[in-house]
């Protein structure tokens, strides 16, 4: 770095180092957290490592998904940990009609519950972190109500979607990975994609540019409910139970970390799929590396930290341009 | 007259690629109420920045310029607190008062009454404030919060703090644009009351009847340099306003300074028909037709509710009453979506903040309002986009390294095309333009005004908004004077002329000249 922090033409170097810094730092992040691993970690690249690292950040990656959405419109979602615990107990509960059917209901009721998140933000104009706040709370409770304690899950078709694979490859993932691709397409290739962008980036300029921007915004929140809701169904047919009370908790932070880290400014506009999963994919590593080291918990989070700085730093650089 | 108790000489202030203020010198007097005004841009806002502290000047060329001189000795002061300290308070346009804490509260902030082991004197407090917002004609319960006041309250609470601080120097900055005509009333008799006191008092405005009403003397700055100082009694309302706009009243000058052709053909019926828009504070039963093929310019100073018009024909500003008739049908108004879907499409003033989208690409900000169309079952069509795109780039010859550069990377010039191919992608029938040319090189505003007019002689009816006199007598087929958030005159035909557009701007109110304040007749 030395010989990059003098002169005027190093200067434009520097510009652009710290541009792709922070657009591809975290897939370099990725890269190298593996290299280490191969290197200092025995049987890392064993297949039954691989599995199990993807089943346990794809319910992170879904959720982030939604998150990266909500981010990129300006906005953020606090509720979507609550959501996956009323899917995990609206799950429970209609599962006696049959299991496609307990999912659809579950689905709704997180889309539902983005329609009030939206609804709270579009038409009233109460501040996304406010408005999501209030489901947050609201959310966890309803999900207690509705199942007071923790209830097994005993339904076939349920356990093999936690557990089962298709050559090799453990549906969890499968369903994420389409879910990240599905998403991709909305904002590259759709209008509400685009009108989403724009109305992250500048809103006076988008409202008066004509767009929907309140069907949109509530859009945007029902997508990240129903993914979430999606991600809550998925980590119930893992643990093949359904907990209310734990399930989701604190995965708005770790779904916030995932999009930030993967390089998705706060201030919106922008929405980076690949980066986001990317991001949580990191995350999922750096944790997974410092156990399999015996480091402390603790060291764990504050490693976790030392990552979120990082990502944001680049941002701030990024916002000073 | 009192003794100079604030006073500039050669004041300039410099920003990155603008000189906001070029050799201003200005002094204001004990017991005098002092007018500031000048168009946008004239570096009105810069220079009470500068006086209050909040900028610093520019270092001087020479000595004895550059420098402030306040209360006999030169002074710079480094913060507005500073400022407050010494005795200049300052009271903006937007009130910058804490609105859930109580009036008293508000008064007294950072200066609280302490009893015993330094907590509040509330009882103090409170008296105290009675006797100070009383001593301004104002009776209120000192002790609700601040928010449940009308707006013409709050601003007496500002200005009773801005009293109370044992201001020399008081600045208020626009303080009648939110006011009713009985507020107005009551501030302009805490006015004389503060000049009793021999208190200075500068005083910006746009409004003339007030200028004049209230007012000793004047001080007109244009494009950073002050133009004229004096007493505004030697100053009739014509001089003033062509000082103010630059251009000398009778003057004749030779045509074709801009890139504006002739006349247009304006026999048709109108597309559109902006029917007694009124929008509290703003418009008062503002009324006007566009006819397809013509330029219909809209004058007047800044506030005159210009900007304000073009918003509520283009759904952006929600108005009280009155109606817009596209085409013989009327517009749901306060809709963006419902204007557009009309044919009407506004360039609007702030092209950065509300205009592009500046982290997207050119390609996106042009297809972004025509993208429903542009799609299929909420697919975007990339083929379409970019044989659209293309055809825009190449027509209004916008200078991008390519269509997928940031918009906000462009110069202003380009910045402004790609707005406008924004709205023709919507093939509009009326383009509402305000200030399309502001911010833009010579070069850029030749084309954009060449533009303006091959879209009329295209068949599209053109609202166009410029505080450059001279673009608007020459790009306009008819001008509506507004004056006051009210149309005061259209000129047509001969009467299109820098002459006529200033008398009319300058023209007394019609009536009653008693306290001249906006909104005065509401119904």
């Amino acid at each position: 770095m030395t010989d990059l922090s003098l002169g005027g033409r190093t200067r434009v170097d520097r510009d652009r180092l710290l541009r792709l810094l922070q657009d591809y730092g975290v897939h370099l992040g990725v890269a190298v957290l593996l290299l280490v691993n191969i290197a200092i970690t025995p049987h890392f690249l064993s297949a039954e490592n691989f599995r199990t690292q993807a089943v346990q950040v794809a319910p992170v990656l879904i959720v982030a998904l939604g998150m990266a959405l909500a981010i990129g419109s300006e906005g953020v979602d606090l509720s979507v940990g609550s959501v996956m615990a009323l899917s995990t107990s609206l799950l429970s509960l209609y599962l006696g009609y049959g299991m496609w059917i307990a999912l659809l209901v579950a689905v709704l009721g997180g889309a539902a519950v983005g329609v009030a998140n939206g609804a709270l933000i579009a038409f009233i104009g109460v501040q996304p972190i406010v408005a999501t706040l209030a489901l947050m709370v609201a959310g966890r409770g309803l999900a207690q109500v509705l199942l007071p304690q923790l209830k097994d899950v005993h339904d076939p078709t349920m356990a093999s979607l936690g557990s089962g694979d298709l050559l090799g490859v453990p549906y969890l993932v499968l369903i994420a990975v389409a879910l990240a691709l599905l998403v991709a397409f909305v904002v590259r290739r759709t209008t509400f994609g685009r009108q989403l962008l724009a109305i992250g980036d500048s809103r006076p300029a988008a409202r008066l540019a004509g767009l929907p921007v309140r069907r949109v915004l509530i859009l945007v929140y029902v997508c990240s409910g129903a993914l979430a809701a999606v991600a809550g169904v998925l980590a119930t047919a893992r643990l093949t139970a359904s907990d209310p009370t734990s399930l989701g908790n604190l995965m708005e932070l770790s779904a916030i970390t995932a999009v930030v880290v993967g390089g998705t400014p706060l201030s919106g506009g922008r929405v980076r799929v690949g980066g986001t999963v990317a991001g949580a994919v990191l995350i999922q590593l750096l944790t997974a590396t410092l156990i399999k080291h015996d480091v402390s918990p603790s060291w764990t989070q504050i490693a976790q930290a030392v990552v979120i700085i990082l990502a944001v730093y680049a941002a701030r650089e990024r916002g000073k341009r | 007259m009192g003794a100079a108790v604030l006073s500039v000489s050669g004041l300039s202030k410099t920003f990155p690629g603008v000189r906001a203020l070029d050799g201003v010198d200005f002094t204001a007097r004990a017991g005098e109420v002092h007018a500031l005004i000048g168009e946008n841009g004239a570096g009105k806002s810069t220079l009470i920045k500068v006086l209050t502290g909040v900028y610093r000047p520019d270092p001087a060329a020479e000595p004895g310029t550059g420098v402030i001189t306040y209360d006999g000795s030169q002074v710079e002061f480094a913060t507005p607190l500073a400022a407050q300290h010494a005795g200049i308070s300052t009271i903006y346009q937007e009130v910058n008062l804490v609105p859930l804490m109580s009036v008293a509260r508000n008064l007294f902030l950072g200066r609280e009454p302490r009893g015993r082991l330094g907590l509040i004197d509330f009882r103090r407090m409170h008296r105290e404030a009675e006797q100070a917002l009383g001593g301004l004609g104002v009776r209120v319960d000192v002790r609700r919060p601040l928010r449940e006041l009308g707006v013409g309250a709050q601003q007496m609470v500002a200005l009773a703090r801005a009293v109370a601080v044992d201001a020399r120097v008081v600045i208020m900055d626009e303080p009648t644009s939110s006011l009713e005509p009985r507020e107005v009333a009551t501030l302009f008799g805490v006015i004389r009351m503060l000049r009793a006191r021999g208190i200075a008092v500068l005083y910006v405005s746009h409004r003339l009847d007030e200028l004049y009403e209230v007012c000793d003397t004047v001080t007109v700055l244009r494009d950073g340099r002050s133009v004229h100082s004096g007493p505004i009694a030697a100053l009739d309302r014509l001089r003033l306003v062509s000082l103010m706009l630059g251009r000398d009243v009778g003057d004749v000058r030779e045509e074709g300074l801009t890139k504006f052709s002739g006349s247009h053909d304006t026999e048709a019926q109108p597309i559109l028909e902006a029917q007694d828009l009124t929008v509290r504070h703003q418009l008062r039963g503002v009324s006007l037709a566009i006819r397809p093929g013509e330029v219909v310019g809209l004058g007047g100073l800044l506030g005159s509710g210009r900007s304000e018009t073009a918003k509520a024909i283009a759904g952006a500003l929600p108005p009280d009453s009155g109606r817009v008739v596209v085409a013989g049908v009327p517009v749901r108004t306060g809709s963006t979506p419902a204007a557009i879907r009309a044919g009407v499409s506004l360039l609007p003033e702030d092209r950065k903040a509300e205009g592009i989208v500046p982290g997207l690409s050119v390609r996106e900000n042009i297809a972004l309002a025509a993208l429903p169309g542009l799609s299929r079952f909420g697919l975007v069509d990339e083929a379409r986009i970019d044989r659209v795109v293309d055809t825009f780039m190449k027509r209004l010859r916008i200078k991008a390294s390519g269509p997928h550069q940031k918009v906000g990377e462009l110069s202003g010039g380009n910045q402004q095309k790609v707005l406008l191919a924004r709205w023709l992608a919507m093939n509009p029938k009326v383009l509402l333009l305000d200030e399309p040319t502001r911010g833009i090189d010579v070069g850029a505003k030749a084309e954009v005004q060449k533009l303006i007019d091959e879209l009329a002689d295209d068949g599209l009816g053109v609202l166009l908004i410029s505080s450059d006199v001279e673009e608007l007598i020459e790009g306009s087929d008819r001008v509506v004077v507004l004056k006051d958030g009210a149309v005061v005159e259209e000129l047509t035909g001969d009467a299109v002329t820098e002459d006529r557009l200033m008398r009319a701007i300058a023209a007394a109110p019609a009536a009653q000249a008693t306290t001249a304040a906006p909104g005065g007749d509401d119904d």
